[in-house]
């Protein structure tokens, strides 16, 4: 199937800053594609350059295997990071005027369903909280009935009930076929969310695939937590390698019938014993030597 | 180009102009407040130009009347006398220019004070001489009546006031405006859609326009109701006049709004243009006398063109015929501004 999307050695540089550095990538029809990485990564950029909202210093995007003409912008939707929007105008004017923008759109009653905006319809763009901003701007990305969606970081800032419903959205407009483009610093958002995930790191993509291909191929094993006073031994004393990090201890291990038995053997009190699955943060970790929030 | 398009976005300023309640009613009241000042201040019998202290004196207000100073000097027009209890506390005003002429009370020989670097405190000492000189030996000129009806100073500043409250209302509200919407985001998001830049300025540009025309018919209306200002010509030219320079003035501000993220900045540069052109424009005052140099200078800006079109139609009698090369001049300054404008227009930070 032809992709949908295409981006060949894309490059954008600020005067001697390499902003994204050779990114390439192409995405099928339908998938939810992650780019995921620390602030300063490249991840906005490069979907500003994808979304022509910023020219790009060297590179090629073919959308439907063709450069992109202006009726580009009348089929794609975005939701930029932060968004200021026109002021004194109630969400309902804002869909409106937004929606005279483009040629083929959604009804402001579909939007209001799908994106739950009936109980702010009437207030003013600037009288709203977090979760219910974001939602309102997910449905202004989607006025135009775009078959590529442009999320960058859609829920930064929310809390974590605003979060799951915004998630929850997501994967609702995902399951009507659209393709989704987001770029995320939330391991959990990218392993909810997305089909595919690349991991950008200075402006380059280090890894790709999907989240459980990615995990198994940079992080293998688990790792079982104590707390320190269940565990009377000194680290050397143990037969796997023992982390103490502050009032834990961590062993990481790839089986974990073994480490159970060992801990067993040496008469560990397992009752606070916590096991923790390797997720994409821990593989990040793994591929840069720093945390993602670091 | 989209009129669907242009129009929503005309609708959404529009909206948010009318909302701001507090802007949109300074809009009003600013020029109407100006102009009821000034009518104040110039229109009544007891406006005074110079000050004149006098001593010894008991009080600091003063009966004329009982003052033992020349009796032609006390019937002169704009003095006002303010009364001090000796020389040294008169002197410290006088020096510090709160007061142009000081003067003691008494006979014959008159002693007076007067600073060297006062110009008013100059115009005040020929004043006082010419009050001394006995009638006999006043020179022979004879006085003689403007023809025709006396334009009355408010006759001649209102317009000035219009023009200048036009001329902020013009560069702000669409200079800072875009901005501040090209800072925080707006314009990016526009951008992210078939909107275009020329949609986008011109909608800008029409609900300016629409607002500055709105104001000047209520203001101009609402002072018209209190000083009955007298138009020679044809209330339909002055519009035009009106109409033209809003045009060019907000086409100016397109220009200044195209580029930048810096409200700061943008507030210099508005500043930068926006006062020598009002003290050039003849807002205030006349620049009749005037070094060439400044004269010419005042060409560049189009409220100078606006304003002189518009005191010709209203104290002249001028059609726009007569008002022509105005006419030609700010028409030409409108689309050069917008070119410009429209080429130098950025929805990016």
């Amino acid at each position: 199937m032809e992709p949908i999307l295409e981006v060949k050695n894309l490059i954008k540089k600020y005067n001697h800053v390499v902003a994204v550095d050779g990114v390439s990538f192409s995405l099928t029809r339908g998938v939810c594609f992650g780019l995921l990485g620390p602030n300063g990564a490249g991840k906005t950029t490069t979907i500003e350059v994808i979304e022509d909202v910023i020219p790009p210093t060297a590179g090629e995007i073919f959308y439907k295997g063709a450069p992109r003409t202006p009726s580009f912008r009348e089929e794609v939707g975005i939701q930029f990071q932060s968004t200021a929007l026109l002021n004194l105008l109630t969400v309902r004017e804002t869909l409106e005027t937004f929606k005279s923008f483009f040629t083929k759109t959604a009804t402001v009653d579909e939007l209001v369903k799908i994106c739950q905006l009936a109980e702010f319809l009437d207030q003013y763009n600037d009288r709203i909280s977090g979760g219910q901003r974001q939602r309102f701007l997910l449905a202004l990305a989607l006025i135009n009935r775009p078959e590529l969606l442009f999320l960058d970081e859609p829920s930064t800032g929310l809390d974590p009930q605003a979060r799951r419903n915004l998630w929850d959205l997501i994967r609702k407009i995902k399951a009507e076929g659209k393709t989704i483009i987001l770029t995320t610093h939330y391991m959990e958002e990218a392993q909810y969310l997305c089909d595919e995930v690349a991991i950008m790191d200075y402006g380059k993509i280090i890894a790709r695939g999907t989240p459980e291909d990615l995990i198994r191929r940079y992080s293998r094993g688990v790792t079982v937590v104590l707390p320190r006073h269940r565990f009377p031994l000194q680290p050397d004393r143990f037969p796997l390698p023992v982390r103490e990090v502050k009032e834990t201890i961590e062993i990481k291990t790839d089986d974990v019938n073994q480490c159970m038995e060992q801990l067993i053997s040496h008469g560990i009190d397992l009752s606070d014993i916590t096991v923790r699955s390797p997720n994409l943060e821990t593989v990040f970790l793994n591929l840069t030597g720093r945390k993602l929030r670091e | 180009m989209s009129f669907k398009r242009l129009w929503s976005i005309l609708k959404a300023r529009n909206r948010e102009f009318f909302r701001d309640r507090s802007a949109f009613g300074w809009n009003f009241l600013f020029p109407f407040l100006l102009v009821a000042g000034f009518g104040i201040i110039f229109g009544g019998k007891s406006y005074t130009e110079y000050k004149i202290g006098v001593f010894p004196s008991g009080a600091e207000q003063v009966s004329i009347e009982r003052l033992n100073i020349p009796q032609r000097f006390k019937k002169m027009n704009y003095l006002k006398f303010i009364g001090f209890p000796d020389a040294v506390q008169g002197l410290e005003k006088l020096k510090h220019h709160r007061i142009d002429f000081l003067l003691k009370v008494g006979n014959e020989p008159h002693q007076y004070w007067v600073s060297d670097a006062s110009p008013k405190g100059y115009v005040v000492e020929q004043m006082f001489k010419a009050s001394l000189i006995s009638p006999e030996g006043e020179p022979n000129a004879e006085k003689k009546e403007i023809q025709g009806m006396a334009i009355r100073y408010i006759d001649w500043l209102f317009p000035g006031i219009l023009a200048m409250n036009m001329m902020f209302s013009a560069l702000w509200g669409v200079g800072y405006v875009v901005v501040r919407y090209r800072k925080n985001g707006v314009l990016k998001r526009l951008k992210a859609t078939p909107l275009t830049a020329f949609e986008y300025i011109t909608a800008q540009a029409i609900s300016r326009i629409f607002l500055l025309m709105f104001t000047l018919v209520i203001v101009w209306t609402g002072c018209d109701l209190i000083f009955s200002f007298k138009v020679q010509g044809s209330y339909i030219d002055l519009f035009v006049i009106f109409l033209l320079g809003s045009l060019s003035l907000t086409a100016l501000g397109l220009v200044l709004a195209s580029r930048g993220t810096s409200e700061e900045f943008t507030t210099g540069i508005l500043n930068f243009i926006s006062w020598p052109m009002m003290f050039l424009s003849e807002v205030w005052f006349s620049l009749e006398g005037a070094p060439g140099w400044v004269i010419s200078s005042s060409k560049i800006f189009p409220l100078t063109h606006m304003l002189t079109a518009a005191r010709k139609v209203m104290h002249d009698s001028a059609s726009l015929i007569d008002v022509g090369p105005e006419i030609v001049i700010l028409s030409a300054m409108t689309l050069g501004f917008l070119v410009l404008g429209a080429a130098l227009f950025s929805w990016n930070k």
